[in-house]
C-alpha cells in the first residue's frame, strides 16, 4: 500500500487548485454535506435546464481527498444529464468500495484517480461525500446529507 | 486470593528510577509493526495501551475462576465475588474514596455522567434552574445535560474559555446563581488537555451549597487524584485510559448524595427482595449495579490500578511532562504548525494545525510511517467551534512514550508536508 496511491498528483492538484470552487447564487439546487468524523463540510450547487446539469460548484472545507473528489466530481458531471450523473455515481460508489470493482476507467476519466481510496477504508466517506451531496441537491432532500 | 501477583519487578520498581525501554516491554501491543514501521502510539488520550500484568490479570480469571458474583454458595461464585470486591476496595484506595459503598463499576466515563445526570438531576431539577458545564467538555459532559435539561425544562450554562484553553474563572463566578443545581466540570481537557484548576470552582460552588461533577476521564491515568482532598461530589472516570479494560469505569459519588438518589437501572443484583406488591433496593453500591456486572473488566482495571501504583502517579505525571515539553518545543520547529491549547498547565496531549494541510490527512499519512494519533473533533464540537477549527491533529503520550518517538512524530509531519504541501 503506497501512499502515492491515495495522493496521486491528480488528487494533490485539484486539493491546491480546486476547480469550480464557488458559490453559485442562482442556483436550482444545492445540498450541504457533513461529514462528522472529520468535520468535512461541503455545499454542492446545480443549475438545471430540463435534465441536463448546465453548472456545478461546491465551497466548504475537507481534507485533500473530499476537496479533489467534489472539485473532480464539478468537473465531471457538467454537462451531463441527470440519469448520466446517478450513473456515475454508481461507478464512483463501485470504485471506493469494492475491490473486484469492474467500474469503466474510460467512463469516469479523471474521476479513476480516486480508485486508490479504497485502500484505506477510513477515508471511503471523505471521497464519496461530495457524491451523496450531489444526489441529495438532484433529489431535493432538505436535511443535510451526514455519512454517518 | 489475588487475580494476578505483582511481579517481583513491579514490587521493585517504586525504587529505581524509570526506566521506560523495560516498561516498554512489558506492553505487547508497543512491539508490533504498522505499515512496515515501528508502531509508534501517540493516541492514549482516546485510549490507552495495556501491559501484559493487565492481560494476564483477565485471563488468569477466566482461566482459573469465572463464575456469577454475589450469588452462589459454591467455590468459583466466592472466589469471583472476592476478586470483584476486591478490585472495587483498589478502586476506592485509588481515588481514595471514605468507603467502597461510594465506588460504584459502570462501563465508563460517559455511563457514570448519565447516570448521576437521570439518577440526581433529573428528579430534583425544576423548569428554570440551571446546570454549569463549561466549553471544554467532551460531548459526554455535555449531552446528558441537555438530554436532562430537555426532560425537565432545565437551563445548561456554560463557562467560556480563553484563547489559551483556560476555563475562565471570572465568567464562572458571575454564571453561578441561586438558580444553579450542579457543576459539571472537566477535570482535564481531551482536546486540549489543559488541567483545569477544579479546586477553585469546587469551593466556590461548594460554598454555595452548589454539587460538583469532574469528569476525570483524562485525568485519573495521569495524576494522583483524591476524592475527600478535592471535595468533589461525583468522579468519573474510565478504564481503558488507563491501562484497563474497555467496558469499565467508574463512578465515584458522596455517600449521602448516592443514598438519596434512585436507582437507576433496575435488574438483578440491586435487589434485595423482588414481589409483585413491591421491590426492595439493595444498599449502595450494588443499588446502582443492575445484572451481572463487567466481572473481568473490573478485575482487570484493579490490576491497571496496581500496576500505574507500582510505577507511581506522581512519576508517571513528570514523566509525562517531560514529553509534553520536549513536543512542545520540537513542533514549534515545523513552518505553518500552530498549538491549539496553551494553558501553562497540561496534561501531555498536543492539540494542532499545519497550514494547507487538513488533520484527516496528516493522521492517514503519519499512520502510514507508523505513527497513530487522533484526527478530528475529539469528541469536543464546542471546543473546535470556539477556535474557528473543523478539526485537529491531536498526539497525547503516555508514560511508555519516549522523546524518540515525538522525533518520529515531527520527521512524519514533515514526510506530509512534503507530499501535501
Amino acid at each position: 500500500m503506497d501512499l502515492k496511491d491515495l495522493y496521486r498528483d491528480v488528487i494533490v492538484d485539484h486539493n491546491r487548485h480546486p476547480r469550480n470552487f464557488r458559490p453559485m447564487p442562482d442556483a436550482d439546487r444545492h445540498a450541504e454535506g457533513f461529514n462528522p468524523l472529520c468535520g468535512d463540510r461541503l455545499t454542492v450547487y446545480v443549475k438545471l435546464d430540463g435534465e441536463r446539469i448546465t453548472d456545478v460548484s461546491f465551497q466548504g472545507s475537507g481534507c485533500a481527498i473530499s476537496v479533489a473528489s467534489a472539485s473532480l466530481l464539478t468537473e465531471s458531471v457538467k454537462g451531463r444529464t441527470v440519469p448520466e450523473a446517478e450513473r456515475l455515481f454508481t461507478n464512483m460508489h463501485e470504485l471506493l468500495t469494492r475491490d473486484d470493482a469492474v467500474a469503466d476507467p474510460v467512463a469516469l476519466g479523471k474521476l479513476a484517480a480516486l480508485s486508490g481510496v479504497r485502500e484505506f477504508p477510513a477515508r471511503v466517506k471523505c471521497a464519496s461525500l461530495c457524491w451523496h451531496t450531489l444526489d441529495a441537491a438532484l433529489h431535493r432532500e432538505a436535511a443535510p446529507v451526514s455519512t454517518e | 486470593m489475588n487475580a494476578a501477583p505483582a511481579s517481583a519487578t513491579m514490587q521493585a520498581r517504586a525504587s529505581r528510577p524509570l526506566d521506560v525501554e523495560a516498561l516498554r516491554r512489558e506492553f505487547p501491543v508497543l512491539s508490533r509493526q504498522v505499515n512496515g514501521r515501528p508502531l509508534c502510539y501517540l493516541d492514549s488520550a482516546a485510549s490507552s495501551q495495556r501491559p501484559q500484568f493487565v492481560i494476564d490479570a483477565i485471563s488468569h480469571y477466566y482461566e482459573t475462576t469465572h463464575a456469577n458474583v454475589h450469588r452462589g454458595v459454591h467455590t468459583l461464585s466466592q472466589e469471583a465475588t472476592d476478586l470483584f470486591e476486591g478490585a472495587r476496595e483498589t478502586l476506592r484506595r485509588f481515588i481514595n474514596a471514605r468507603s467502597t459503598r461510594e465506588v460504584i463499576f459502570v462501563r465508563g466515563t460517559t455511563e457514570a455522567i448519565n447516570l448521576v445526570a437521570q439518577s440526581y438531576a433529573r428528579p430534583r431539577l425544576q423548569p428554570g434552574n440551571e446546570i454549569l458545564i463549561s466549553w471544554l467538555e467532551h460531548h459526554a459532559n455535555i449531552v446528558p445535560w441537555q438530554m436532562v435539561c430537555e426532560q425537565t425544562g432545565a437551563v445548561l450554562k456554560v463557562i467560556p474559555i480563553t484563547r489559551s484553553g483556560e476555563v475562565d474563572f471570572e465568567a464562572f463566578e458571575s454564571l453561578l446563581s441561586e438558580r444553579t443545581r450542579l457543576l459539571a466540570l472537566s477535570h482535564v481537557s481531551n482536546a486540549l488537555g489543559t488541567i483545569v484548576p477544579v479546586e477553585r470552582y469546587i469551593r466556590e460552588a461548594r460554598r454555595r451549597g452548589i454539587p460538583v461533577l469532574l469528569d476525570g476521564a483524562q485525568a485519573a491515568p495521569h495524576m494522583p487524584v483524591d476524592v475527600q482532598a478535592l471535595d468533589c461530589d461525583f468522579y468519573c472516570f474510565s478504564g481503558h485510559k488507563m491501562c484497563g479494560p474497555t467496558g469499565i469505569g467508574v463512578l465515584y459519588g458522596r455517600e449521602s448524595l448516592l443514598a438519596a438518589m434512585p436507582p437507576w437501572q433496575g435488574g438483578g443484583d440491586m435487589i434485595l427482595a423482588v414481589s409483585f406488591k413491591g421491590t426492595i433496593y439493595n444498599e449502595l453500591p450494588y443499588k446502582f449495579e443492575a445484572g451481572t456486572p463487567h466481572i473481568a473488566g473490573a478485575i482487570g482495571l484493579g490490576a491497571a490500578v496496581d500496576y500505574l501504583e507500582s510505577i507511581g502517579l506522581e512519576r508517571i505525571a513528570a514523566a509525562e511532562q517531560d514529553l509534553l515539553d520536549y513536543a512542545t518545543q520540537r513542533l514549534a520547529t515545523i513552518p505553518g504548525l500552530t498549538l491549539v491549547g496553551t494553558a501553562p498547565a497540561k496534561a501531555a496531549v498536543v492539540s494542532f494545525t499545519v497550514d494547507g494541510m487538513h488533520p484527516h490527512d496528516l493522521g492517514t499519512i503519519l499512520d502510514h510511517e507508523g505513527v497513530a494519533i487522533r484526527t478530528g473533533h475529539h469528541c469536543a464540537m464546542p471546543v473546535m467551534e470556539f477556535f474557528g477549527l473543523p478539526a485537529t491533529a491531536r498526539a497525547s503520550f503516555a508514560f511508555y512514550n519516549t522523546r524518540a518517538e515525538v522525533d518520529r512524530l515531527v520527521d512524519a509531519l514533515q514526510v506530509a508536508r512534503e507530499m501535501l504541501g
